[in-house]
């Protein structure tokens, strides 16, 4: 179903979504509507334009793809399915996702990846094709995010990546280490065989936006992981 | 041992006389005060871990024990008292930081306390709750502010979703972690039978509560813990938590150890794995943006949940309310600093937040200046203790209030204050199979339809006597009530009169 959004509300696109006895869906000219397909499972939306904030929360095995930019919280406690953003995106993609994945070919903002994290067979992904605001992967409990940093000079993740980080993985594309990493997370160059953990992802990037995932993976990686030698505790004295 | 020593704050004392050595209290302890020592063919104690929680004294047979407060003190000191010296040892001995259970304990003034209720005397008739209809079902949520009618003259009743409260008592926000799944199977088909709420609180929903969900509230927090589409649609509302009452501005650390399987279930996260909820949403620096999770949360469920954001009584807590029925809730409930906790920082505990009589009753005149009181209910918590402080929470202007400490007393609680040891000999706060156990749902779900059936005669008992046969017609009627030994700066928060005015 092909729809010109430009005069539809939020509301009457997530009814249409819903209601609609078809899968898939294709709109037009969208301009700042949120929460487009929130919570939706066995739908496919095809957004022409920008959409608004929370694309996609709840998300529960929809697939979304933006052609445009995206803006903030795409992916809010998402469940299952996939985003695809052939743009940039705003601040905390993916809040406590737990499954799915999210592609983004362009840059994120903050707090990309905020309390991701993964259960039994649910397992989170985030990647950015670009570079990243401050505080990825803040509260991370599991999952991946894969920051790419293509054709960005310098380490493409801001300050204070890892804040609060206690389970899953980061993989971050960069001759130079993130800098004023706390010590709960470790930081080191990714081996080969850790960088063959992620080419399923790298293959799934370049599939959506182009490229070629031997030539990613060439690259220098940093993997990030949290240390569980020293994990985020307050000492308690019962009173 | 010598400078880290600290005495014991009780005594078993055991009565020789009737003890018959059965050794129930040993096995009940799972603070292992009590054994049994052969040799001399007797019960010994070891005070030095004992809570006082009650249960060998519940379960003697013979009566034979009981749990008194020590007398070895130190030395009398109006400033520097026994607790606040034993705390500052305790740091000393540990580096800690303090860590308490359940509700402030301080003698904080309790403002219900201080306010009395009116009754008709002879110009107005008292109504007899035996004989005559009284209306005590409440509906929360956004009321309309005007009746509107179709080309036919007839109503249009397109109203957003509530909730129908056959009283107005709900039970307040417990995670399945902080409280034993036996606890929780008690509260859900206890709320079922009384057609009212419970609260699952932010560690998600056990599979087997799903089929109570009609009556379930389900609690979204900042580390969204078993939150997903399932879960969403399973509650009869959604309350997002912004604040508790017993810990304002600070959130929740749940360590992995605590993690079992079960609660790795509910809460969707690893066996073992921390489970962190920071105070702040970092998604939520403004009004705009809680709005924009009230409709995301919305949107999801398809507009039919009524949306709950559940703040702690602060010192702008009227400005909050006000912005908080602002950003599309429809309903607010507001925790006040008495209220209960599984496990907070004790110095927050007891030194962060307000009462929530005086926040009820600034959040209520706010509102209503505002001409936006109907936009929202408004639900209190944070030490209702009885049918009485829900009257007078009423008459302050409250749609309904929320009990958990009161709950967790006719489930068998003796508030001995150490839920966060885990190690609950009354089956409650504890995750430890030989200890849930000993709460029967059976008998716990009756023990508090008991208590919630007895205040509603009570409640009713008490609105006949002010002539009130409708909850409706008491709601935020103030002139019910009136204070005794308050300032006039407090009658004013409370906008109420002192007695004899």
């Amino acid at each position: 179903m092909k729809i010109d959004a430009k005069n539809y509300d939020y509301t009457e696109i997530n009814k249409i979504v819903r209601e609609s006895a078809e899968e898939k869906f294709e709109f037009d000219n969208v301009l700042g509507q949120r929460y487009l397909g929130a919570g939706t499972s066995g739908k496919e939306l095809l957004i022409n334009g920008t959409p608004g904030n929370a694309l996609g929360a709840y998300l529960n095995g929809s697939k979304i793809i933006v052609h445009g930019n995206a803006q903030d919280a795409i992916g809010d406690t998402m469940n299952d399915g996939a985003i695809i953003v052939h743009g940039n995106c705003g601040d905390t993609t993916g809040y406590a996702m737990r499954s799915g994945e999210i592609y983004v070919q362009g840059n994120a903002g903050y707090r990309v990846g905020i309390h991701m994290k993964s259960y039994e067979d649910l397992y989170p992904i985030i990647v950015i094709g670009g570079k990243v605001g401050d505080f990825l992967g803040e509260y991370q409990a599991g999952g991946i995010i894969i920051v790419f940093g293509i054709g960005v000079e310098g380490c493409p993740v801001g300050s204070f990546c890892g804040t609060g980080m206690h389970g899953g993985e980061m993989f971050i594309r960069s001759e130079t280490a993130p800098v004023g990493l706390p010590k709960q997370v470790c930081c080191a160059e990714a081996t080969d065989e850790e960088k063959l953990s992620i080419k399923h992802y790298a293959e799934r990037f370049v599939k959506h936006f182009g490229g070629s995932a031997d030539e990613l993976l060439k690259s220098k990686f940093w993997k990030l992981t949290p240390n569980s030698a020293s994990p985020y505790k307050q000492l308690y004295v019962n009173n | 041992m010598g400078v880290e020593f600290i005495y014991p704050e009780f005594e078993v004392i055991r009565n020789d006389e009737r003890c018959i050595g059965c050794r129930v209290c040993e096995r009940q302890c799972a603070n292992e005060v009590h054994r049994y020592d052969v040799e001399r063919g007797r019960m010994m104690s070891d005070e030095t871990t004992c809570v006082n929680c009650q249960r060998c004294v519940s379960l003697c047979p013979t009566r034979a024990l009981k749990i008194v407060k020590s007398d070895c003190t130190l030395r009398e000191n109006a400033n520097w008292q026994n607790d606040t010296i034993k705390e500052v040892y305790k740091q000393a001995n540990s580096g800690g930081v303090l860590l308490s259970s359940m509700g402030n304990p301080k003698p904080m003034p309790v403002y219900w306390d201080k306010i009395l209720i009116n009754a008709s005397q002879v110009t107005n008739p008292s109504i007899d709750p035996l004989r005559e209809p009284m209306e005590t079902k409440v509906f929360l949520g956004k009321k309309p502010e005007k009746i509107t009618r179709d080309e036919n003259g007839r109503l249009i009743t397109d109203l957003p979703p509530h909730l129908e409260l056959s009283m107005p008592v709900m039970f307040s926000a417990m995670s399945y972690g902080s409280i034993s799944y036996n606890a929780h199977a008690s509260l859900a088909r206890a709320a079922t039978k009384l057609g009212v709420y419970y609260n699952t609180g932010e560690g998600g929903l056990h599979e087997d509560f799903f089929k109570y969900g009609e009556n379930t509230i389900v609690q979204v927090a900042s580390g969204r813990f078993g939150v997903n589409e399932e879960y969403l649609s399973a509650g009869a509302a959604i309350e997002i938590k912004m604040g508790q009452g017993a810990k304002p501005g600070i959130g929740g650390h749940l360590p992995g150890m605590k993690i079992n399987d079960e609660i790795s279930k509910t809460r969707m996260i690893p066996k073992g794995t921390d489970a962190i909820s920071p105070a702040p949403h970092h998604d939520i620096y403004s009004i705009e943006d809680l709005r924009q999770l009230v409709f995301s949360l919305k949107e999801a469920t398809n507009w039919e949940k009524p949306v709950i954001v559940k703040i702690a009584a602060v010192h702008n807590v009227a400005a909050i309310a006000s912005g908080v029925a602002r950003s599309g809730a429809d309903i607010i409930a507001i925790d006040g600093f008495r209220g209960g906790t599984g496990a907070a920082p004790t110095r927050i505990r007891d030194n962060v937040g307000i009462p929530i009589e005086l926040a009820l009753a600034s959040v209520d005149a706010r509102l209503r200046d505002e001409g936006i009181r109907n936009d929202v209910s408004v639900v209190v918590g944070g030490s209702v203790r009885s049918a009485a402080d829900v009257v007078k929470a009423i008459a302050l202007g409250a749609d309904a209030c929320y009990i958990a400490t009161s709950a967790l007393l006719a489930l068998g609680c003796h508030l001995c204050r150490s839920c966060n040891t885990g190690k609950c000999n009354w089956g409650i706060a504890t995750q430890r199979a030989d200890l849930v156990k000993r709460l029967n749902p059976d008998i716990g779900y009756q023990r508090l339809v008991n208590l919630v059936t007895a205040w509603d005669h009570e409640i009713k008992e008490m609105m006949g006597g002010m002539g009130i046969n409708s909850i409706e017609a008491l709601r935020g009627n103030r002139l019910m009530l009136r204070g005794v030994g308050l300032t006039q700066k407090e009658l004013d928060i409370l906008g109420i009169q002192h007695a004899g005015e």
